[in-house]
This record gives structure tokens, sequence and C-alpha cells, in this order.
């Protein structure tokens, strides 16, 4: 048999149908699904008289715009709108009897949180959702992208995709990360050096030994920003730690199933001689703590260096540079460090975990915050409940941060928690594009760490000054 | 869906590079539940100010091209979020074409969805393209589905690459999911293959 990526071995696991022009059906295990883009697939399936193909692999879960403030539960608290969207997902998941995590339920949280978390994602696995940070899954090994609405009805009704494969890209960042470098520095790092456009037509895996080295938590963040980097999906394979993470999870394989599946899953990786149609290496050790200046996520630099000037880049990006300073307050040649930041976030789906709490608890303990707003999203409720129960909760509310319940929250500021025109924000989330935070707001993407550092000086901070 | 076939019409040209799915709709209109209504909202954040006003300087603005058909734009348009509103907003507007160097990927995708005609062309042929597209309205340009051909104003042919299944589906205006149940025993199949080789699943 000719050698095989990780990417090759599960495609082909899960072609049903291939026309001649190599248009594939693709069927798909997993389908993960949110108020904000199923409304409407929902809607073109009662129009056409359509059912849910599989719902027993179907899980819907309210997370874009449910209020992340006590007492939530009470539909007053939200606008008409949510109001409307979130009352369309109970009732479609009722309807069409698929699993459904009501706010009410301590299971809540982002989507991408609650998938791996319930033991919904397994290596080996197709995964998609109507919301492109699906890669997040493909920390397990498994297929995992985004879908648009349209496919979203299409995967409800057939359970497959019409997909023609994407071209294989090797990701590896070798060697040992220096101390205060996490894996969101490793991604941001990586879309530097890409760009936001350089993965696009591929599917990426991450390799290496920091890879290796990193915790499932870790391994998400990683994955999570594959669609920054313009990769349909993110992979990593999966390995002793994965398969640790997942033993055990409510919706996991037990006793005999176990036993199968992990013989199977052992088998997933990328054969030694297997084709790559890409390669970039990175030296875990040339990869510092990081921060975005401008307003996409290929602006990144090491937070010691200072703001970059238009002429410095070429082509069409010296015109979106200048654009993206003129949006951001920011002056070329200024430090990054001397940045000063209004309000700090801490969650989203790339950083809500609970390892991404522990970091930031860590650099917080004991002091107080310097800036105008500083909030605690988690990612879910029970990591909520975990971060309580390890007194994290504690060390945030006694530093002056907002401890929130679960959901998207400022990630994407469809909820009430928006920044103000001019106001400047560090955050741990995934994109920092033009009123993403809110209209007129700017948003510094960093890690847990580096967020939590900022909320204590009051600036952009490099965190290794704290430790 | 809509047939696209062949289309004459204006476009508009917006050289920005990375436009993101933001920029063409703000989350703030994505709480309808439902795919019509979006187009007065489409680049919300640049066409019109805080206060609701439009902005002048805003190419869609502009009275030569407020009924463009076509957008040609700066590298990596449409990344960002998977929101099919994104296409949903250009349809809405009344665009059914867009070119550029190049698209995100759960974008492009969503256009062939929506009957819209996204088009990746090299640097060079989308330059000229933009030239043409800043003469404004008398410069019609003709984009010729069938034919995979794009005409200038000024009457030069520029050839382009579609898949061929997605150029099929757009050319008859068919359904997806219409097409993908005729292949009902196919999955039917790889179900029953599946609960015998992957049976946690
Ligand atoms: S946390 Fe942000 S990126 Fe993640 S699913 Fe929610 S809105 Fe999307």
């Amino acid at each position: 048999m000719s050698p095989k990526t990780l990417y090759d071995k599960i495609w082909d696991a899960h072609v049903a149908h291939e026309a001649e022009d190599g248009t594939c059906l693709l069927y798909i295990d997993r389908h993960l699904v949110h108020e904000v883009t199923s409304p409407q697939a929902f809607e073109g399936l009662r129009m056409a008289g359509r059912k849910v193909r599989a719902p027993e692999k179907t899980i819907a879960v309210p997370d874009h715009n449910v209020p992340t403030t006590e007492g939530r539960e009470d539909p007053a608290q939200m606008t008409e709108e949510s109001r409307i969207q979130v009352q369309a997902l109970d009732k479609n998941a009722r309807d069409f009897g698929i699993h459904y995590y009501p706010v009410s339920d301590i299971r809540q949280g982002i989507v991408h949180i609650v998938g791996p978390e319930q033991g919904w994602t397994l290596p080996g696995m197709t995964v998609v959702c109507g919301d492109s940070h699906t890669a997040t899954h493909g920390a397990f090994g498994a297929l995992a992208h985004g879908i648009g609405t349209s496919e979203v009805e299409h995967v409800l009704a057939t359970q497959t995709l019409i997909q023609k494969k994407s071209k294989n890209m090797k990701v590896e960042i070798t060697g040992k990360l220096n101390p205060g470098v996490t894996a969101k520095d490793i991604t941001l790092a990586v879309i530097g050096k890409t760009g936001t456009a350089g993965g696009t037509g591929y599917v990426i895996e991450y390799c290496g030994e920091a890879i290796r080295d990193l915790s499932m938590e870790g391994r998400m963040t990683v994955c999570n920003m594959a669609i920054e980097g313009g990769a349909r999906a993110g992979l990593i394979a999966p390995d002793q730690k994965t398969f640790d993470y997942v033993q055990g999870r409510p919706h996991a394989p037990k006793g005999a199933q176990w036993e199968a599946a992990l013989a199977w899953w052992k088998t997933l990786y990328s054969d030694d001689d297997a084709h790559w149609d890409k390669v970039v290496t990175i030296k875990g050790e040339d990869i510092a703590p990081v921060v975005t200046w401008g307003t996409s996520p290929e602006d990144v630099l090491p937070i010691t260096a200072t703001v970059p000037a238009p002429e410095d880049f070429k082509g069409g990006k010296v015109e979106a540079a200048r654009r993206s300073l003129d949006y951001m307050g920011l002056t070329p040649g200024q430090k990054l460090s001397d940045i000063e930041i209004d309000t700090v976030f801490i969650g989203s789906c790339t950083n809500g975990r609970i390892e991404d709490l522990r970091a930031a608890a860590e650099i917080v303990k004991g002091k107080k915050i310097k800036v105008k707003r500083a909030m605690v999203v988690p990612g879910s409720g029970l990591v909520r409940a975990q971060a309580e129960e390890e007194g994290l909760a504690d060390i945030f509310r006694e530093a002056g941060f907002e401890w929130r319940l679960a959901g998207c929250s400022m990630c994407l500021a469809m909820n009430p928690d928006q920044l103000q025109p001019g106001e400047r924000c560090a955050a741990t989330s995934n994109r920092n594009f033009e009123g993403r935070q809110g209209r007129g707001g700017r948003t510094h993407l960093l890690s847990p760490a580096m967020a939590a550092a900022a909320a204590i000086t009051g600036k952009l901070t490099d965190v290794r000054e704290l430790m | 869906m809509d047939k696209f076939e062949k289309l004459q019409g204006i476009a508009a040209p917006m050289p920005l590079i990375n436009i993101d799915t933001d920029m063409i709709i703000p989350k703030v209109f994505l709480k309808t539940i439902k795919r019509s209504g979006l187009g007065v909202n489409l680049f919300d954040e640049m066409r019109y100010d805080a206060d609701g006003n439009e902005n002048p300087y805003f190419v869609l603005n502009k009275p030569q091209y407020r009924d463009a058909e076509i957008l040609v734009a700066g590298d990596n348009f449409g990344c960002g979020s998977s929101r099919e509103h994104a296409p949903w907003a250009i349809k809405d507007f009344g665009i059914k074409c867009v070119i550029s160097t190049s698209f995100a990927d759960i974008f492009f995708n969503n256009c062939f969805k929506n009957g819209i005609l996204p088009i990746v062309l090299p640097q060079e042929q989308v330059d000229i393209l933009m030239k043409d597209a800043e003469k404004g309205q008398n410069a019609r340009m003709t984009v010729d589905l069938e034919a995979q051909e794009i005409t200038t104003s000024d009457g030069e042919v520029i050839p382009f690459e579609v898949d061929s299944f997605k150029k099929h589906c757009l050319l008859n205006g068919l359904d997806d999911i219409g097409l993908t149940m005729e292949k009902a025993a196919a999955i039917d199949a790889f179900e029953t293959r599946a609960a015998q080789s992957r049976p946690w699943v």
C-alpha cells in the first residue's frame, strides 16, 4: 500500500461515494449545531418535508449569543432577536430529536469545548459544525471543519458533505518551547509566518516535539486557529495523551468497543514516507510570547517588538497595514509593551479551557487589575465548576475580574458583552478583525498568561517579566 | 436555486486585501432566522457611519456602482467565519459574481450554494479587471460561465477555471441535497459497513 498521511487515512475511511471527477460524498460522524447558523437549515428541512438522517450523531448547544451573566435562564435577559434564535434551537432540537444542552444544563458551553468534554469528539472521526472554529476538534486526530448553513442542511438531511480532497501540509514545530511560551504563541507564530491565506486549499497536520509536548488543551488551541491560517482543517495525530483524555468521557466507547476503537486509533498517524504538498518548519525555541498589532491574525509580532510601518510591507499589504494602524490607533515605532489596555477578555473556544484559566490565575494570584474591566468567561459550565473547585474563581474575583457563565461572549460580541468604539482589549480569542468585539473596538490577540499580565499592569506586557 | 449562465453587468472595484466576513456582514445582523433581507447591511461598517448615514466614499454608495453585479476584490476575500450570511448579503444586494486572487475556503463553497460565482485569477488578470471596474458605469463586464470567459469593457477576453461539478450545478440551478439524496443507496451501504468496522461511532 502506498504511504498515507493522517488526513489521507481519515478521508479514505469516510468516502461514501466518489464521482469520476473526484467529487466525493464524505460521511459525517458528528454534527455539532449552534443557534446562529442553524435556523435557516432546519427551516429548509421543514419546507422540503425532510428529516434529520442521524439525530443520534447530531448535538446542539446554544453558545454564540447567550448572556454570560447570572439569571440568564430568564428570557428577558436576551434581546428579542437573540431570544428568537435560542428558542428556535430549543424547538428544532426537540422536534428533530437531537441531543441538546440548554443554558440551564451545567454541560452547556461553547460548542467546540462541549464536544470534546462530553466525548462526542473521538480520533479518526469526521466532525462538522456551522462554525469555522470546528478545526479545534482536529486536536484529537479527527477531521473537523466549519461549514456554511446550506451545508448544515445538507448534513442534517444526508449525513454527508459534498467535498473534494484538500492538499496535505505539514507544520512541524521542533524542539522545546521557552518558558512563558504557550500553544497560543505557537499557533499565532505559524499564522504570522504563513499568512492568513497560507493554508488555503490545505489540511494542516501539526507535528514535532513541541506539539507532542502539549496537553490536549494546548493542542486544541493550536488546531482551533488553523482556520485563521486559511486551512480547511488542522490535525494532530492521536497518542497516549489523547486516549487518556478521551477514556471515561460520557460518550466515549467502553469495554470491548474501547479496545476495538483503540486498536484503530493507534494506526492513525502519517506514514514516514507520506507525500506532503507543503512543509513549514519552525524551531520551538525561536517562538516568543506574541501579540497582534493589526486587524488580521497574521499581524503577529513578539511582545518585545515595535509597531511596524506600512512601508515595511509589500503589495496590497501596505494599504491594509495603513488601514489597520489607523483603526487600531497605533504609531509605527511605538513599543508594543507601551500599549495601554482598557479591557481584558479571557475565554473563547481558543482559550476557555481549564488549563487556560490555570495559566492566567497563576499570573493574577494575589494582585489587582489595573485595567478598567477584565472578565473571565469559562468555555463551559463544567470548566467553570472545576475552576471554582480549584479556587481559581476566587483568585480572579479578588483581583477584580468578572467571573462569568459559559458562552462565546466577547469573542464575537453578539451577546451584550461588547467593546465601545476606541476601547482597546487584550483578548485570548482568535479574531482581531475590525469591529469583531464591538464596533470600533480594538483587539490584541494573545495567550491567557499574556492577557493576565496585561490585566495586572494595564498595558501589553511580556509575561516573562512577571514569572 | 437560481441558475447562473451569462452575466453582463457593472463591476465594482474593492482592492482591499483580506476582506473578512465581519466586514461583509457584521455579527449584529446574524440574529436573523431568515436568509433574505441582508443586502442593506452588506459591508455595513464601511458603508454607513455610526449614525446610519451613508459614507459617500464607499464604492457601493457611489452612483455609478449602486447597481453593481460583479465585485473585483483584493486577495483572500471572505476570510473569517463560516457565516453564510456573507453570501446571502452579497446575493441580496444583487452581486452575483466575485473575482479575486484567492478566497477563503468556506466562503468559496458557500457562494456556489447560493448561485454566486466566485472566480479565482492570477494577480495580473485581477489587476486588468480592477482597472476596468474603476472605469465605472459604462464599463460593463461579461461573465460567461458556460464558456468560462470574462470579457472586459474593451473586449479583452480572460478565461477562468471552475470545478466541473460546481459549474454543472450553477448552470442548472441544481439543489445539492436533492442530488445527494439520489445516492441514498451508497450512503446506506456505507453506514452498514461502518457499523461493522467502527461500531463505537
Ligand atoms: S468562542 Fe468565538 S470563535 Fe469560538 S465558537 Fe464562539 S464565537 Fe466562534
